[in-house]
């Protein structure tokens, strides 16, 4: 029988490719796409260290936009690989980055590191990443072991404690009066607006490491497709692949959220528009989502940036504007 | 023969209800073992046990000579491969896909299928019949469909065991008899140990080398369908009465089911003459199954 394989490797690097090329060429066009000047080619210029007899440039590029870009490509590629991750792992189209509490976590966290006055870096963020894997282990413990679909009570334990924190959000929101109520909204909406390199860094050395250990993990997740008792009839250690996936996953969540602030539909869009164009196979799609996941959130931001005449807005209010039709037109399109 | 499965005293339960209770059992390695029995006779607790998928209570399990709590999930999945009762039917995969995941057990981690793997697949596919839908996808395919592409996926492990759980029930009479005679042929050919269960006494009495028949978690009856299948062990197990003749094909076993208006018509029947004349009280039949005469002849 003449059966074509599946060529996997060449896939992969063609998408790998194709998509690193496009995120490239978005840090590019958001580099030297800004307000404070509309010149590309003065921006390029600048950017390549040609003289442009202007000092204050070089540095909005270098200092200001190009962590800016970078911090919004980590933030984009770790949240839609945290969505993918998610929605195999739970089995559900809807399931998105923030389902299991770790946006509440994460939100109660540095909402009082606002109200207590840290700073933005390490302050707020490290309260926030904080909040968040305590949410998430929370969870975790309360998920009953014994029920026979633990999928839908982790699903249900994390609304739950998703709800508790929203409550309490919502009390330090309307306590708030000063000016840290702006704060505390920003965050809330999602914001790119504060990045320092060593926030980069940090946020670089954390997610790296998971994106490679969920690229090696990706083909356990083509099993549990077919449901735990037959990926376990497989070989698949199910238990330890689905709390290593949940582990590493819900921490890098973290360490994105707590620089960023609460973008949503990112974890939600970018995996099911890219399912639909590659298919199911995570090996392709994991990569996939890291480069395409990036370069999705570098144009929102980009939009967050240009869009008004004066100042900006929160990112996480572009990327629900995109993408709440845009996956309702996933959804008339695809059987999701 | 070696046994390929040993079961000494196992008990087996979902928390305090025990479903197992005290089984113990050899199945020769090569051979064709069915295990019929009524529903919540403990059939697929005891596959499922096998499978290493439930961890007995009390008791030992050893599969090719080992104990079974000794192999790791994915050691035990390159010796046992299980065809489950029932499959998700939203897989996004292609057949191929889902028959090439049969080599998992094999590959590392993070290690890519080869040409070989896809040759074992494409074999495997063969066999059961599935080529031709080797690039459609899981979730486009009818319910036949889908057993004979899990069923290629377990070929595809390339096991020593293979446990098969109602495989034939939502196949029509020709795909019956084609998986039958392919673990059959898998059997003869490659060595395979067949470990099947069905609700299909015929199917059963005309395939297996030994048959099981579980009540209540415990073994009933073992041997071979001759042995097994009799009028009295059956109607005790089920509860129902049956006929049991003989196949004319082979010298196998053949059951019939006695539906339930034909059994108000004997008993009506057998009521009657009770009445008439106590001298002619003895049933019509042979008392080895149900009575044949009498039965539709009163209308």
């Amino acid at each position: 029988m003449n059966l074509t394989p599946p060529r996997l490797l060449q896939r992969l690097l063609r998408v790998s490719l194709g998509l690193g090329l496009v995120l490239l060429a978005s840090l590019v066009v958001g580099l030297l796409w800004g307000s404070s000047t509309t010149d590309w080619r003065l921006c390029l210029r600048a950017l390549v260290g040609l003289d442009t007899q202007d000092d204050v440039l070089p540095a909005i590029l270098w200092q200001i936009r190009f962590p800016r870009v970078v911090l919004a490509a980590l933030v984009g590629a770790t949240l839609s690989l945290g969505g993918l991750v998610f929605q195999a792992l739970l089995h559900n189209p809807l399931a998105e980055p923030y389902i299991l509490g770790i946006s509440g976590g994460a939100a109660v966290g540095a909402i009082i590191g606002i109200l207590l006055s840290l700073a933005p870096f390490p302050g707020v963020a490290a309260l926030a990443f904080l909040g968040s894997m305590g949410v998430m282990l929370v969870v975790i413990f309360l998920t009953p072991r014994e029920t026979g679909d633990n999928k839908n009570a982790l699903l249900l334990s994390g609304v739950m404690v998703n709800a508790l924190c929203t409550a309490l959000i919502l009390f330090f929101v309307t306590m708030t009066q000063d000016a840290r109520l702006h704060n505390i909204l920003y965050w809330l909406m999602g914001d790119l607006s504060v990045a320092l390199p060593k926030q980069i860094f940090a946020l670089g050395l954390l997610v790296f490491p998971c994106f490679l250990t969920i690229f090696l993990l990706a083909r356990p997740l083509n099993l549990l497709y077919l449901g735990e008792e037959q990926a376990g009839y497989l070989g698949l250690n199910v238990a330890g692949v689905t709390y290593l996936l949940l582990g590493v996953t819900s921490f890098m969540l973290s360490a994105a959220v707590c620089q960023s602030g609460l973008v949503g539909f990112v974890g939600l869009v970018v995996p099911h528009l890219l399912r639909l164009w590659l298919g199911p196979e995570h090996r392709i799609l994991v990569p996939a989502c890291i480069l395409g996941g990036g370069a999705y959130l570098v144009w929102c931001d980009l939009l967050a940036r240009v869009l008004p005449s004066q100042g900006e807005l929160p990112v996480g209010v572009i990327t629900a504007l995109l993408g709440a039709p845009l996956f309702i037109v996933l959804l008339q399109r695809s059987r999701l | 023969m070696n046994p390929a499965v040993r079961l000494q005293h196992v008990q087996v339960g979902y928390g305090p209800n025990t479903i197992l209770r005290d089984l113990s059992l050899e199945v020769p390695g090569g051979s064709f073992f069915i295990i019929i029995g009524p529903n919540s006779a403990g059939k697929t607790t005891l596959a499922k046990t096998l499978a290493g998928q439930l961890r007995p209570q009390q008791g030992t399990v050893e599969i090719l000579g080992r104990p079974l709590a000794s192999y790791s999930r994915r050691a035990l999945a390159r010796r046992v491969a299980v065809v489950p009762q029932y499959t998700p039917i939203d897989v996004p995969f292609t057949v191929l896909e889902v028959v090439l995941m049969g080599r998992s057990p094999h590959l590392t981690l993070a290690g890519l299928e080869t040409r070989r793997d896809v040759e074992i697949a494409g074999d495997a596919m063969a066999a059961t019949q599935v080529s031709h839908l080797a690039h459609r996808r899981l979730n486009q395919l009818s319910g036949g469909e889908i057993q004979r592409v899990i069923i290629a996926r377990a070929i595809c492990q390339q096991p020593q065991i293979i446990i098969l759980d109602e495989p034939t029930a939502s196949l029509d009479l020709a795909h019956q008899v084609h998986i039958m005679d392919l673990l059959e042929q898998l059997k003869e050919s490659r060595g395979f140990t067949v470990i099947m269960i069905s609700h299909d006494l015929n199917l059963a009495a005309m395939y297996a080398d030994i048959l099981l028949l579980l009540h209540q978690g415990q073994v009933a009856a073992q041997g071979e369908p001759a042995q097994v299948l009799t009028y009295d062990r059956l109607e005790q197990t089920y509860g129902c009465v049956l006929l049991v003749g003989d196949n004319p094909l082979m010298q196998k076993p053949q059951v019939t089911l006695v539906p339930g208006r034909m059994l108000a018509r004997t008993q009506k029947y057998l009521l009657k003459n009770s009445q008439r004349s106590s001298s002619s009280t003895a049933p019509p039949g042979d008392g080895q199954g149900m009575p044949a005469q009498g039965i539709g002849n009163e209308s």
